[in-house]
């Protein structure tokens, strides 16, 4: 259901004030990541501090929130990022996407500069600004719990800023629900740097939809999918399954990049984790599948670290760090998820400190003692905490990848694996190509999110050692199969459950809103989205050069078996950047024709950047 | 034998919290999607600890024996707890007597409202709709059975599992 209003909230000002959006605008934004990109597009000025009042930080809910629609309990959020100075579109689902539309709102934009540390209570209608001078240096999970107990309910559903976040480390996090973050791109430095320590929402109104009836009956059918073979992965052994895949691949990032195969991988697979260290699998509210390994460390130094545990974190602080120790993972895992930072970004960051460390650019004093070699896991599990708390060479590190190249140089930059300043994502881009062009493309940099791009290179649809120019309608088109679920909100992990999304999502979208849409009109949606992303990057001035890949993969080609001599040839990136703008009736240097985004229905924006 | 009623039991290595079963309760009896008009509440001690809870439909209920209006009466054939809304008028002493949480007064009737096991349908629906099938209707008996049975069975895997 919708509620057509979205709550602004100044936090310099300490006021809010709620902006009524008609229904038209509605299904034309429809939620999720199009939605928030809209918000962010309105609400945040050309050429803003990330870290600045004029940075906003934008929620927005989907339609499904609250309902029983399966894993369509989320929220999206976007922001000017501090990574990358672009759009930064982040994702979380659970308890607080239900507490958010429970308390009457669609959307909710957070603006302005606090003068002292604050927490913001939206309870219902009211909305309070409240001292949070005692959190302060509380980690995430303690902020949540401290922020319930203050008001003494446990309806309270709270999303924070960690440790990591208060120190504007560029890759902090937003967390809330113990467990769920809106990662990547840094959201918790754009709302740290409000000195907001926690949005803290309680929703106490009843969650309508149109069609009970008919959704009830679609619901019922895609939980009894979500039980099958279709989410198997998921539900077993999670995400870690990939270890072993993309090992065999040759696309598991080992040692920041200079390998897609590691030794080690039998060690830190999925199978063992799951045998070793799972305790449970649990599911966000309002999900079937329940994905979310919770691992735990039984003995040893480090007893005690328990988190849930994905691919994308196991491969960024395990085989990227050359660590084969699960233990020493699962503790770096935790410290992250306690501290607000994103864990990707944090180990491809350590990855690339370790490769100068290996190549004598830092040396032991740069680390104060420290030597993090390869497999290191107490080097890395310490560099963690430095970021977090930006200590000693931590204070550089949060900066990311790019940032901390260009400081250090001495070649550091060829392998500061990131795009746009965002770090990459557990799949190597020599060895899968048509993704390599995706994370060329990606809005907010590299992401196996956003563009699903992976999947024709990981099922042989095509061959994924080389290029070839359809790749550029292979990416556009997974890039809006992301985007269905990402504006309309389901988890990904459910989309192996319909018959075809882009009948099946409308209908769903439909019996919880009453509005209709064709599967023509979901496309154009998923387009605009796409677009209007894009707008916002060309607003902060982007080019053609922004969209290009690290230098690793142009030069150094793949030592690994499944991937021997993988390498991205320059010009086949560009041939493929061709065709993808192409694809996306661009022009050949990646603007967006005016008469394009009429089509889409962006007037406005046409106006500001269209050409 | 003593009289036994059953009621829905919550398996917590089953449930993994997704709260289905407070949507559909609240679905089911308000025609609204609201964990807070739900019969059957999910509680989650993150990060591991997940259990949905309801009416136990105790013989000589203590929320009956509580009631100084004679609201609440039990049938004595299923055992569920009938609420006589003209008599009930919200005090909430049922809800202080009742150990297990599972009586709700609804803030906009000011009545309570107890789990009929959906009275008006062949099954409760929140063991319907529950994919982990984690919910089902059982007495203490057949639970106690099938609790020794699995303990059992994961006894006899362990010794026969491949070293």
């Amino acid at each position: 259901m919708y509620w057509g209003k979205i709550l602004h909230i100044d936090v310099s000002k300490r006021k809010s004030r709620v902006q009524r959006v008609s229904k038209k605008w509605l299904k034309k934004y429809v939620g999720g990541v199009c939605m928030a990109s809209r918000l962010a597009y309105d609400n945040i000025p050309k050429g803003a501090d990330p870290l600045g009042p004029e940075n906003a930080v934008c929620f927005a809910n989907s339609a499904f929130s609250g309902t029983m629609v399966p894993v369509g309990t989320k929220y999206a959020v976007a922001h000017k990022s501090p990574l990358t100075g672009f759009l930064g579109d982040c994702l979380a689902g659970s308890y607080f996407a239900a507490a958010f539309k429970r308390a009457g709102y669609d959307g909710i934009v957070i603006k302005g500069k606090s003068d002292s540390p604050i927490w913001v209570f939206v309870d219902d209608d009211m909305v309070s600004f409240e001292d949070a001078s005692d959190l302060m240096g509380l980690e995430t999970f303690e902020t949540e719990e401290a922020i319930r107990a203050k008001v003494g309910d446990q309806r309270v559903r709270v999303c924070t800023v960690g440790p990591g976040g208060e120190r504007l480390v560029r890759f902090a996090n937003l967390t809330n629900d113990r467990g769920r973050q809106a990662g990547r791109t840094g959201p918790g430095a754009s709302l740290g740097a409000k000195l907001v320590k926690a949005l803290a929402i309680r929703g106490t109104h009843s969650v309508k939809v149109a069609d009970p009836e008919n959704l009830l009956k679609v619901c019922k059918k895609l939980g009894e999918l979500a039980q099958t073979t279709k989410t198997e992965k998921y539900r077993i052994l999670g995400t870690p399954a990939n270890v072993l895949a993309m090992n065999r691949l040759g696309v598991l990032p080992t040692r920041n990049y200079q390998n897609g195969e590691f030794e080690g991988a039998e060690k830190i697979s999925g199978e063992v984790l799951h045998e070793r260290h799972t305790e449970k699998a649990v599911a966000c509210v309002g999900c079937p599948i329940g994905c979310e390994q919770v691992a735990r460390v039984r003995e040893g130094i480090y007893e005690g670290a328990r988190t849930s545990i994905d691919y994308e974190s196991l491969f960024a602080l395990g085989p990227n760090c050359g660590i084969a120790y699960l233990p020493g993972i699962i503790e770096a895992i935790h410290r992250c998820d306690r501290w607000g930072i994103d864990t990707m970004s944090t180990g491809v960051t350590i990855s690339w400190a370790m490769e100068c460390y290996q190549r004598d650019i830092l040396t032991k004093d740069d680390f104060d003692g420290l030597e993090p070699e390869w497999g290191n896991h107490e080097a890395v599990v310490e560099l963690v905490r430095r970021i977090a708390y930006r200590e000693g060479i931590g204070d550089l590190l949060a900066e990311g990848t790019k940032r901390a190249a260009d400081k250090v140089g001495k070649g550091s930059e060829h392998f500061a694996m990131n795009v746009k300043g965002l770090e990459c994502a557990g799949y190597d881009g020599r060895g899968f190509q048509t993704f390599s062009l995706g994370c060329a493309v990606g809005t907010r940099g590299p992401c196996h999110n956003r563009s699903l791009a992976y999947e024709p290179d990981a099922k042989g649809k095509v061959d994924r050692l080389s290029a070839g120019p359809e790749r550029g309608m292979l990416a556009k088109e997974a890039e809006e199969f992301a985007g269905v679920l990402d504006i309309m909100m389901f988890c990904k992990f459910i989309r192996g459950c319909f018959d075809d999304m882009w009948t099946d999502a409308p209908e769903i979208w439909k019996y919880s809103t009453g509005f209709d849409m064709t599967s023509e009109e979901l496309h154009q949606l998923t387009e605009r989205s796409w677009n209007l992303k894009k707008s916002f990057n060309i607003r902060e001035g982007w080019t053609r050069e922004d969209d290009w890949v690290p230098p690793r993969w142009l030069k150094d080609p793949l030592p690994s078996k499944g991937s021997k001599g993988a390498v991205i040839k320059p010009e086949d990136m560009r041939m493929m950047l061709d065709a993808y703008y192409e694809a996306r009736e661009w022009t050949p240097e990646g603007l967006i024709p005016k008469k394009k985004l009429i089509a889409l229905g962006l007037d406005d924006i046409a106006e500001d950047i269209g050409v | 034998m003593e009289k036994q009623y059953a009621h829905i039991v919550c398996d917590p290595v089953k449930c993994v919290g997704c709260g289905d079963c407070e949507l559909i309760c609240s679905m089911v009896k308000h025609g609204v999607f609201d964990p807070s008009l739900s019969l059957i509440r999910t509680v989650r001690i993150e990060p591991i600890v997940m259990l949905a809870v309801n009416c136990r439909n105790c013989a000589d209920a203590p929320c009956v024996l509580s009631c100084p209006r004679n609201a609440l009466t039990q049938d004595p054939e299923k055992g569920i707890i009938l609420v006589d809304t003209d008599l009930c008028d919200g005090c909430g002493w049922c809800i202080e007597a009742c150990e297990f949480g599972a009586i709700l007064l609804n803030p906009s009737t000011k009545r309570v409202e107890i789990c009929d096991l959906c009275a008006e349908f062949d099954e409760p629906q929140c063991v319907v709709y529950c994919e982990k099938d984690a919910l089902s209707l059982s007495v203490p008996d057949v639970i106690a059975q099938k609790t020794r049975r699995d303990v059992v069975s994961k006894l006899l895997r362990e010794l026969v599992a491949p070293s």
